[in-house]
């Protein structure tokens, strides 16, 4: 992860093209922690896929765009904590608000489609799919209502770590100077 | 019909979101605010004839049918303030959205003035249109959270810390709220509008009597009756024009509108209501006299609005057809003169400099039009004819007469208040528009949007308060089909079956 002066091929052969956590570059050596840099790089991705996995089990288990949306905005709360807001607004170059734009348009949107059909509002729709080697997947329409859901929530959360936590670590910073 | 009924929440809702993906685009930003708002005042004026010609309309959210799904009703009276808010949100967004025009220049986007306001305005769709005690509480927060962004926006520290009042009692009596829909689901079982009316009888006489006092308190706290009206004159003032504006229109009279549908909807009562008398008359007077001791002008009117919110408890408090339809008739025309003073004061605030009366003088001779825009609206206010105030006044005050003797002394009260009403705003007359004009007070801090001393307008921002006047005159010229709409209304609220059997279908006339 550190920057080596002049790696010699054999030692760089699976050396990552980017560092993964930028904090090397961003953070004093002091508050960095390997512990939680490495258990982030294990935790981070999967956190996410589980995220997935709750949004799409949603309809009928334990879940949903809220849950989902939640659990992917952990995901980014612990990233934040191990590398800080420089290496958060590397790996998130979308803006929050426009996140949270798109996910709530996205909601709003689908609970307004049934009224064209002459149902009433936020009414859903199972399709059935028949997809080959997988069998028959269903799909009710209230999922992209979850999607819209979940995009709104990780926009709100990263949106808080930006603008909250970039003040913290300013007055951490500033308290650092004085002392 | 109930396809339209869900759109006055989702669209402004739509447009929040619209608003935040054009960030950068401030005309765009403008366009999706005005067209959104100009498409729900559309809609509401259609539900408004539609309810009035064939009864409640019902949209049931996801094809669920209540008591088990969540019911959206417009009837007469919800139709009706959900039209005149929306005519006051329009006017008002023109207002603001002028006044960004000359502080911050035509290309200033903002990602979180428009889309809180639209939320706003969603919040309060949300509010007069549910049918789920539930879905109520949610629509208040929706409204006070965006509310919470707008008062402590672009401003000093100062009035951050007196807007931390505002927000601490609005979450206090959120939480208030919660606690009461908890009961009234553990004892009815269901958080159904029309379901709690059809079931609260057999709930015991004490703790319907609890439920009834809970939910009275959580209203009262958001629709500042005195005595827990003291949040109101020290955090209003602390907002910019156009947001107290929207503020002093709207919020006390959707948490009034919560207050008159769960009270004569879900408590049948025979016979005038003797608490809510003394409430009316404390708040009245409160408010009356607390405006004679003001100097700051914001604090006047907010003493005023509160001193108003006791004219439309009365007309609670006398609990029948008449009085109710006056109650309706009073808030549809406080709704529009309370926010186009504040408009008012905000255009007073920038041609002086200061918000203290002492201070200023003069107007008159240098802005007339200013002195014509304040006079119509404080003569509405005051009640005197031929204005709207005196076609909805007269109402409550006959209401009151023909309802007993205590109700008849409370409409003495009545024209105690209107009188102090007319001796604070004649006093706000003489200080501002009469004697010489006083240079403008400079502007000492350019960050704070409260007071403006730029003395920089727009033709638009009075072009837009003249617009509320004029919804106010309309007030007073269609007071005619305007008191036969609330007088349906007011037989409506009190006879309840109508809404019942709309909602819950033949099983809900019991």
């Amino acid at each position: 992860m550190t920057q080596q002066e002049d790696p010699t091929p054999f030692e760089s052969w699976d050396r990552p093209r980017q560092a993964w956590l930028l904090s090397g570059d961003c953070r004093g050596v002091r508050q960095r922690t390997l512990l939680l840099e490495m258990t982030t790089r294990a935790l981070f991705p999967t956190v996410l896929v589980f995220s997935l996995y709750l949004l799409l089990v949603g309809h009928y288990g334990p879940g949903g765009g809220f849950a989902a949306g939640l659990v992917a905005g952990l995901a980014f709360v612990l990233r934040y904590i191990a590398g800080g807001s420089e290496d958060l607004g590397a790996v998130v170059r979308i803006r929050p608000p426009v996140l949270v734009g798109t996910g709530l348009a996205v909601a709003l949107l689908v609970a307004v489609v049934p009224l064209a059909f002459g149902l009433p509002v936020l009414s859903s729709a199972k399709w059935a799919l028949d997809v080959p080697l997988l069998g028959t997947i269903a799909v009710q329409t209230s999922l992209f209502l979850d999607v819209g859901v979940y995009l709104l929530i990780i926009g709100v959360v990263i949106d808080l770590l930006r603008s909250l936590g970039s003040g913290i670590e300013r007055d951490m910073r500033e308290e650092g100077e004085q002392a | 019909m109930s396809a339209l009924l869900a759109l006055p929440v989702l669209l402004p809702m739509l447009g929040a979101a619209l608003t935040v993906l054009a960030g950068r685009s401030a005309a765009l930003q403008r366009a999706i605010g005005i067209v959104t708002l100009t498409a729900v005042a559309v809609i509401a004026a259609v539900l408004l004839v539609n309810a009035d010609a064939g009864g409640p309309i019902v949209a049931e959210l996801g094809g669920w049918a209540p008591p088990v799904g969540i019911a959206l009703v417009a009837d007469r009276l919800s139709a009706l303030l959900l039209l005149v808010s929306t005519l006051v949100t329009l006017a008002v967004l023109v207002y603001a959205i002028d006044q960004r025009i000359v502080d911050y220049g035509r290309g200033a986007a903002s990602t979180t003035f428009h889309p809180m306001y639209l939320m706003l305005c969603a919040g309060v769709s949300l509010a007069y249109l549910t049918g789920d005690l539930f879905t109520l509480f949610v629509a208040f927060e929706l409204m006070l959270t965006a509310s919470y962004v707008l008062i402590t926006r672009r401003t000093s520290a100062i009035r951050i810390r007196a807007s931390m009042t505002y927000v601490t009692v609005s979450l206090m009596s959120s939480l208030l709220f919660l606690t009461a829909i908890a009961m009234v689901y553990a004892a009815t079982g269901t958080v159904n509008l029309a379901d709690i009316a059809g079931r609260i009888d057999t709930v015991p006489p004490g703790l319907r009597t609890v439920l009834g006092l809970m939910l009275l308190v959580v209203f009262g706290i958001k629709a500042a009756i005195v005595p827990l009206h003291f949040w109101l004159p020290d955090s209003y003032p602390n907002a910019p024009g156009p947001v107290a504006a929207l503020f002093a229109g709207l919020l006390t009279k959707v948490s009034f509108y919560a207050l008159l549908r769960t009270q004569t909807l879900l408590f049948s009562r025979e016979e005038p209501w003797t608490l809510m008398l003394v409430l009316a008359v404390a708040t009245m007077l409160v408010g009356a006299l607390g405006a004679l001791a003001q100097n700051d002008i914001n604090r006047l009117l907010s003493f005023l609005l509160v001193s108003h919110i006791g004219f439309m408890l009365f007309g609670l408090a006398v609990f029948d057809a008449a009085s109710v339809s006056g109650a309706a008739l009073y808030a549809a025309h406080h709704i529009t003169v309370l926010a186009t003073l504040f408009l008012v004061s905000g255009l007073i605030t920038r041609r002086t400099g200061t918000v203290a009366l002492d201070q200023m003088g003069g107007l008159a001779k240098v802005s007339p039009a200013l002195a014509a825009l304040f006079a119509i609206p404080a003569m509405t206010l005051a009640g005197l004819p031929p204005t709207a105030g005196f076609v909805a006044k007269l109402a409550l005050l006959q209401a009151g007469v023909a309802a007993g003797p205590w109700p008849t002394v409370v409409a003495g009260v009545v024209v105690v208040a209107s009188l102090l009403t007319l001796y604070a705003l004649v006093r706000v007359w003489v200080r501002v528009f009469w004697g010489e004009p006083k240079p403008p007070i400079p502007d000492d801090d350019p960050d704070d949007e409260v007071i403006v001393g730029t003395a920089r307008t727009s033709v638009p921002m009075y072009t837009a308060t003249a617009g509320l006047v004029a919804v106010s005159l309309a007030i007073a010229v269609f007071a005619g089909p305007l008191s036969e709409v609330t007088g349906r209304a007011g037989t409506d609220l009190l006879d309840g079956g109508p809404y019942r059997s709309a909602v819950l279908g033949a099983e809900g006339e019991r």
